[in-house]
């Protein structure tokens, strides 16, 4: 996804944002892919909905090698769910809002 | 949202919505679309459209839901986004259930909620999704330069698919159920040129292994016969099954594979519904035939609110 309201990371600060107690939602993402754009306004709503709560961020995994061939990411969009560091879990495609809410949970 | 009635409701934003919302618009009819991603559906999942007319060199089916939802929009399209989670269409007045806020009604309802990839159905399928098991070249083809894929399927997303896939991986193996394809003449004789794909004819796929990611797809062979193709990913492009947990069926009268039979206006078994592209009960789903039962649906609900009033 592309938007505005959700921050981009990179390779480079991958770690420091991730590594918060706060639990962290990575949408891995890229311009050319579909499902990507389709997922978009879940991402964003959640955002708004769990502000304070969960941080919600994106990377571009064409910018950013590194961090998706860590996690043997192989298809976007990809959503992996981290604290302190550690990955909860993960759901990949374009998945309804429901089944964000519930990989959300799961850190909560 | 103030408003919650409208005279038309389109669900769905895939071309046969946008379609609908373009002659709505420009009708004048008071309409609401309701989408619950992002405008485009299925031709987001393409990487290059070669039939639709009016694109002398083709067009990516990113541009072709940009342009369509463009297009629409430049006659005052009122879309919203949202999940309809269940409809009572026993009424004449129908009413949508929202998964965020109100409910919406409406006098007529244009059904267009598409369809998506139809799985294999296969011992590891569900485990190793986005591990290797894809549904979406056009989204995952780069995570494969340099492997070696397999594409189950042989109709024209399939072949498609596979040529696309040639871009990045070394090699791609088409597994295909029959001894010949399925898909269009000219992307047959593309895909027969193309040295980096292969066929594997009369077998079927029956297990994905593997333990962080694919590793092997099981064949069964016409002949009896099994053996193990040693692959990095397998692509899973086998024909569509109907976005439809959202619809009444037995009142729509929907066909044994779940899709929504009408007449050759789109109407549906519900007076005042109508059902337009890929949900729709047909043999042929195109881009270019679910534009068009998009436009003829609206028509058939101006002609309904007309000897309704």
């Amino acid at each position: 996804m592309a938007s505005d309201k959700v921050n981009d990371v990179s390779d480079a600060d991958f770690a420091s944002v991730t590594g918060s107690d706060t639990p962290t939602l990575v949408d891995f993402w890229a311009p050319w892919c579909g499902p990507c754009k389709a997922i978009g306004p879940v991402v964003e709503a959640l955002a708004d909905e769990y502000a304070g709560k969960v941080t919600i961020v994106k990377m571009n995994v064409d910018d950013n090698p590194e961090t998706p061939g860590k996690f043997g990411i192989r298809a976007i969009p990809t959503l992996i769910l981290f604290k302190s560091g550690e990955k909860v879990d993960q759901v990949t495609g374009a998945v309804g809002k429901a089944q964000l809410i519930e990989l959300i949970e799961k850190a909560l | 949202m103030d408003k919650t009635h409208y005279n038309l409701i389109i669900l769905g934003a895939g071309p046969a919505g946008l379609t609908a919302g373009l002659y709505a618009a420009r009708a004048r009819m008071d309409h609401l679309l309701i989408e619950k991603g992002a405008e485009g559906g299925q031709i987001l999942l393409t990487d290059w459209i070669d039939n639709y007319p009016g694109f002398p060199d083709g067009i990516s089916g990113f541009d072709l839901s940009e342009k369509m939802a463009a297009q629409a929009k430049r006659f005052e399209l009122n879309s919203i986004f949202g999940n309809v989670l269940s409809m009572d269409l026993t009424q004449p007045v129908k009413r949508l259930v929202l998964e965020d806020g109100p409910d919406v009604t409406c006098d007529t309802l244009i059904i267009c909620s598409g369809a998506h990839p139809r799985p294999l159905g296969i011992p590891g399928e569900k485990e190793l999704t986005g591990k290797g098991v894809s549904y979406c070249a056009t989204c995952d083809a780069p995570f494969y330069r340099n492997m070696h894929v397999a594409v189950v399927g042989g109709g024209n997303t399939a072949v498609q698919e596979a040529a696309h896939l040639t871009k990045f991986a070394s090699k791609v193996t088409l597994i295909h159920r029959r001894d010949e394809l399925r898909a269009t003449k000219i992307l047959q004789e593309k895909a027969f040129a193309n040295p980096k794909l292969e066929f594997i004819w009369d077998s079927t796929a029956t297990k994905i292994s593997g333990t962080e990611g694919v590793e092997e797809l099981s064949l069964l062979h016409r002949d009896g016969t099994e053996s193990v193709l040693k692959v990095d990913g397998v692509f899973v492009l086998i024909g569509v099954l109907p976005n439809n947990e959202m619809l009444p069926l037995d009142l729509l009268k929907a066909d044994d594979g779940g899709f929504i039979p009408t007449d050759l206006e789109t109407r549906t078994a519900v007076p005042g519904v109508m059902a337009a592209g890929d949900i729709r009960s047909k043999e042929v789903r195109q881009v270019i035939n679910a534009a068009g039962e998009g436009a003829t649906a609206v028509l058939a609900a101006e002609h309904y609110l007309t000897n309704l009033s």
